[in-house]
């Protein structure tokens, strides 16, 4: 059962980032991009990461996919009811990206990770983040704590009116 | 769902994914989709090492900093992004080739 649920999500995860990537209305897109998201935190929980399955819902789908619809919505005339977008150079694209695909699978998947068929068993995540956040990765916490505050500062200055 | 390399092959097919919408669309919000299904791609890499390789939980903690930088970098991309929309009435990356006009 949960290995058949496992390749649904899969497959939900492949068939919406098909349609990211090949859709021809930017909105539909943009919901297919939800399904990603929210595949990808399915897929999370089969990983044993249920914190940043959650992060992935209340951040990705909570947050950027809001960002998203506004850009969209902000930067297309809606009274045409028909957004549409269109995309370029594809024979070359699909070429330079099947290339970069090929040579990723062929460099990972024939070598023999340690460890590769003896999976971790389930353990809560959230005690141990919490505790590397606040000793090996202080210094990372406290950086992305600035960058945070910058692209606050810095996404509410280029948006305003008069820049 | 217990082999790295269902992983592995997933992450490479959300990456490619990825990587065709940046290089194919001009529409600069749909560029941004792409740069999220890559960093998605690559938060399931590291993840997946984690639980099958070396067992502990930096992965996840790089993964949390990777989700941090994209809510982060889609604030200021979609602030650029509404700003050349204002500028030109398009966000039409390819003709997007002066800072101001």
């Amino acid at each position: 059962m949960a290995d058949f649920i496992f390749w649904v999500i899969w497959a939900l995860i492949v068939a919406s980032a098909a349609l990211v990537a090949f859709g021809n209305n930017l909105i539909h897109s943009v919901f297919a991009l939800m399904g990603t998201f929210l595949g990808v935190a399915g897929i999370y929980i089969f990983l044993n990461a249920d914190f940043l399955a959650v992060t992935q819902i209340v951040v990705y789908v909570g947050g950027i996919l809001v960002l998203l619809v506004f850009g969209i919505m902000l930067t297309n005339k809606i009274s045409t009811a028909q957004i549409s977008q269109s995309s370029v150079q594809k024979g070359l694209g699909l070429l330079v990206v099947l290339g970069v695909v090929s040579i990723i699978l062929t460099a990972v998947l024939p070598h023999d990770w340690v460890g590769a068929i003896a999976p971790l068993a389930f353990a809560e995540t959230v005690e141990g983040i919490g505790r590397l956040l606040f000793t090996d990765y202080l210094i990372l916490f406290e950086i992305a704590s600035v960058l945070l505050l910058g692209a606050l500062i810095g996404a509410a200055t280029l948006a305003r009116k008069e820049l | 769902m217990d082999h790295l390399n269902s992983y592995l092959v997933l992450s490479a097919i959300l990456f490619s994914l990825g990587l065709y919408t940046v290089v194919t669309r001009r529409n600069a919000v749909a560029i941004l989709m792409g740069v999220e299904l890559i960093l998605n791609a690559a938060n399931i890499n590291f993840v997946a090492f984690s639980k099958f390789v070396t067992h502990n939980l930096d992965g996840h903690l790089i993964s949390v900093f990777i989700i941090m930088l994209a809510a982060a970098e889609a604030a200021v991309a979609l602030a650029i992004v509404l700003n050349l929309y204002n500028d030109r009435g398009h966000i039409n990356v390819d003709e997007a080739n002066a800072l101001k006009q």
